[in-house]
């Protein structure tokens, strides 16, 4: 199967009916790239052979033959799909500057939310994509050293632990995969983009808020502004090829910050961080 | 049989042919030198020839994303080597590098589009223990070896166990010599040190002279381990030999060299596969002279459908029949190469059992965990790919 997602092409290569079942259920609406088309990475996602398939099933990736991962038990085989996906762009593709995080839209601006694991902002982004916010990214910022601007990959979003049932209540709607347990992240499941989203795949956008969400419980929603210099050394902390693109790095993200206001953002309730961003974006628009 | 037709070595033979590829020969010739690690001297080569621009942008992507890479890979090389120096310096021994590291110090045409992930550096049996000593004061350790890796380094490897830096994650490999203690070939690693040359543009790091050079690549792809970067290892030694040994009188006195140091099968068997795989020019004397490290005529069929299929990719699309088979074969002769069959066996099944996850191995495989410490590549060079 050749899948586009945004400006890359993936070949996916893979036996298995549960993953295939998974990229049916989140992909669908996905164009599939004219068979002429360049494929990007070759990918593969299979059970190992031998003695191990009896004993102690294990799903293997392999991009070209190129094995980056240790296996992982068979029953994980989609999520080391999505990652090896991640991997394929964020060590290959160079012609962007990339930042861990995730980046939605609203009226042409986009929110970049860079974070480590573990924040609460996969919870964030996915609901903002629920009430309206296009997503381009949950996990890969991708930045045109070129243009400043943020393409699109419009992949599922993945889910951890607790966020699953936060995110099934939030928006009961919303098509989440069966949860993956004990993986090294915990639980995981995902989630398929919105409409919106997937309308808007081919559409850029020009960076505008950087809001480093923090999930504390019972706490009250707090917006707190960052200096320039520190909003710009957290996306370096973020970044996966920021040293390796040397000068073009620094100019990149330099233009990044021209354009953006760096926020803290402390939250427990869902609703209420969005409605103030979303009060943000339309004060912005008023203007 | 005949062996399968590689779309790679032939572009790279023929840049000119590149840009009138079809897209489906663009995804397999990336694909053949991603899986070799030959892309970079494929984005190279097209670059030098000026033929990058004529590329459809969708494969130039990917070549121009890889030339990139290396360019920061130059220069995080010549600030570890000065880490590297400083600690050398310390322990007043002269710092000799060797293969990747050596190639890009010292400015050789390998080193121009190949990375390479360890710093790999030469020294005399006795100063191993200062050396060790001196670098782990200066951040390098290795730690992430379980007993039995240390043990089987120490006691039978002709290096000490990978040292990592704690901070800048570079990984140093000090050899006291070129193959293992236990393998059939013994170079003396003196004579090696004696002849080493200092680098044109920063004379203090030293590496080893032209033919030494050549001499160690070879008996590093055909007797040192496995196969698993044959083809790069290969136009690493055409580069070499073609910059290196320009007249009759340095072809005699490579050959004169590899007789010297007892390496005049490795070096048979490179010239050997430089002419059938990458079809280079050997001089016809040469040949004759080396001739006699040949096996009988049955052997060398046996040997060239071996070495000749380990040479090409391992990608779906140069395999046949045969494939699967010649990689077994040639990792068990790396092992054979290394060490006497009382060793090997017990060591090989060792291997094999931990690799089905069987026997429990907290280190072994250097793969990285899906995703795991993702973001701060703020370290002083690349990540691992």
């Amino acid at each position: 199967m050749r899948l586009q997602t945004g400006p890359f092409v993936f070949r996916i290569n893979s036996p298995l009916p549960k993953v295939a079942e998974s990229l049916h259920l989140l992909y669908d609406a996905f164009p599939l790239a004219e068979p002429d088309a360049f494929a990007d990475f070759h990918v593969r996602i299979r059970i190992s052979s031998g003695l191990r398939r009896v004993l102690r099933p294990q799903s293997i990736f392999d991009l070209d033959g190129i094995e980056p991962f240790k296996p992982l038990p068979g029953k994980q085989a989609f999520a080391l799909l999505e990652w090896g996906m991640n991997w394929c762009i964020y060590s290959h593709a160079h012609q962007f500057l990339i930042i861990h995080g995730a980046v939605l839209e609203k009226h042409g601006r986009a929110i970049l939310l860079p974070a480590p694991s573990g924040s609460g902002k996969s919870t964030l982004c996915a609901a903002l994509m629920c009430r309206g916010w296009r997503l381009l990214s949950d996990e890969l910022i991708l930045i045109d050293p070129e243009t400043a601007e943020i393409h699109s990959l419009c992949r599922p979003v993945s889910l951890k632990n607790r966020s699953i049932d936060v995110m099934r209540a939030f928006a009961p709607d919303a098509l989440i995969t069966a949860p993956i347990p004990d993986t090294s992240k915990g639980t995981v499941a995902h989630m398929r983009p919105s409409a919106t989203s997937f309308a808007g795949i081919q559409d850029h956008a020009l960076p505008w808020r950087v809001v480093f969400p923090r999930y504390r419980e019972h706490s009250a929603t707090q917006i707190s502004p960052l200096s320039r210099a520190d909003t710009f050394m957290r996306l370096v902390d973020n970044a996966f090829n920021y040293t390796l693109l040397g000068t073009l790095g620094f100019r990149t993200l330099a233009r990044v910050i021209d354009r953006v206001q760096g926020l803290d953002a402390e939250y427990s309730a869902l609703d209420d961080i969005i409605a103030r961003l979303d009060a943000l974006v339309a004060a912005e628009v008023a203007r | 049989m005949s062996l399968p037709a590689c779309l790679l070595i032939e572009t790279l033979l023929a840049p000119e042919r590149a840009p009138v590829l079809t897209m489906a020969e663009w995804e397999t010739l990336i694909g053949q030198a991603r899986a070799s690690q030959l892309l970079i001297r494929l984005a190279t080569l097209l670059r030098e020839q000026s033929l990058l621009q004529d590329i459809p942008p969708a494969p130039r992507r990917h070549l121009e994303s890889s030339l990139r890479l290396h360019q920061r890979q130059l220069q995080a090389v010549r600030w570890e080597v000065e880490h590297l120096m400083l600690a050398f310096r310390q322990a007043e021994i002269p710092l000799v590098l060797l293969k990747g590291a050596a190639y890009a110090v010292a400015e050789l045409p390998p080193g121009r589009c190949r990375m390479f992930s360890d710093f790999d550096v030469l020294v005399r049996r006795d100063q191993l223990e200062r050396i060790e000593t001196i670098l782990m004061m200066h951040g390098w350790s290795s730690a992430d070896q379980n007993e039995y890796d240390q043990r089987y380094y120490r006691t039978w490897m002709h290096e000490l166990p990978p040292m990592r830096h704690i901070l800048r994650q570079s990984v140093i490999d000090v050899h006291h010599n070129l193959i293992p203690d236990t393998a059939r070939l013994r170079p003396d690693p003196e004579r090696l040190l004696a002849a080493s040359v200092p680098c044109a543009h920063r004379p203090e790091v030293r590496v080893l002279c032209g033919k030494d050079m050549i001499l160690h690549s070879a008996v590093h792809l055909f007797h040192d381990g496995e196969f698993d970067h044959a083809l790069r290892d290969l136009f690493d030694i055409r580069d070499l030999v073609a910059h290196f040994i320009t007249d009759e009188d340095r072809w005699r006195a490579l050959i004169a060299r590899a007789e010297e140091l007892k390496l005049s099968q490795p070096l048979h068997y490179a010239l050997r596969y430089l002419q059938r795989t990458l079809r280079v020019n050997i001089p016809h004397a040469v040949h004759t002279v080396l001739r006699r490290n040949e096996p009988g005529k049955l052997g060398v069929g046996v040997q060239d459908s071996v070495f000749g299929r380990g040479l090409l990719p391992k990608h779906g699309s140069c395999d046949d029949r045969l494939s699967g088979l010649a990689r077994t074969a040639l990792y068990i002769r790396g092992h054979a190469l290394r060490m006497p069959p009382r060793l090997l066996l017990p060591h090989l099944l060792r291997k094999a059992l931990m690799r089905s996850n069987l026997l429990a191995d907290p280190a072994a495989p250097r793969r990285q965990e899906p995703l795991a410490g993702a973001a701060t590549s703020t370290a002083g060079r690349p990540r691992r790919p």
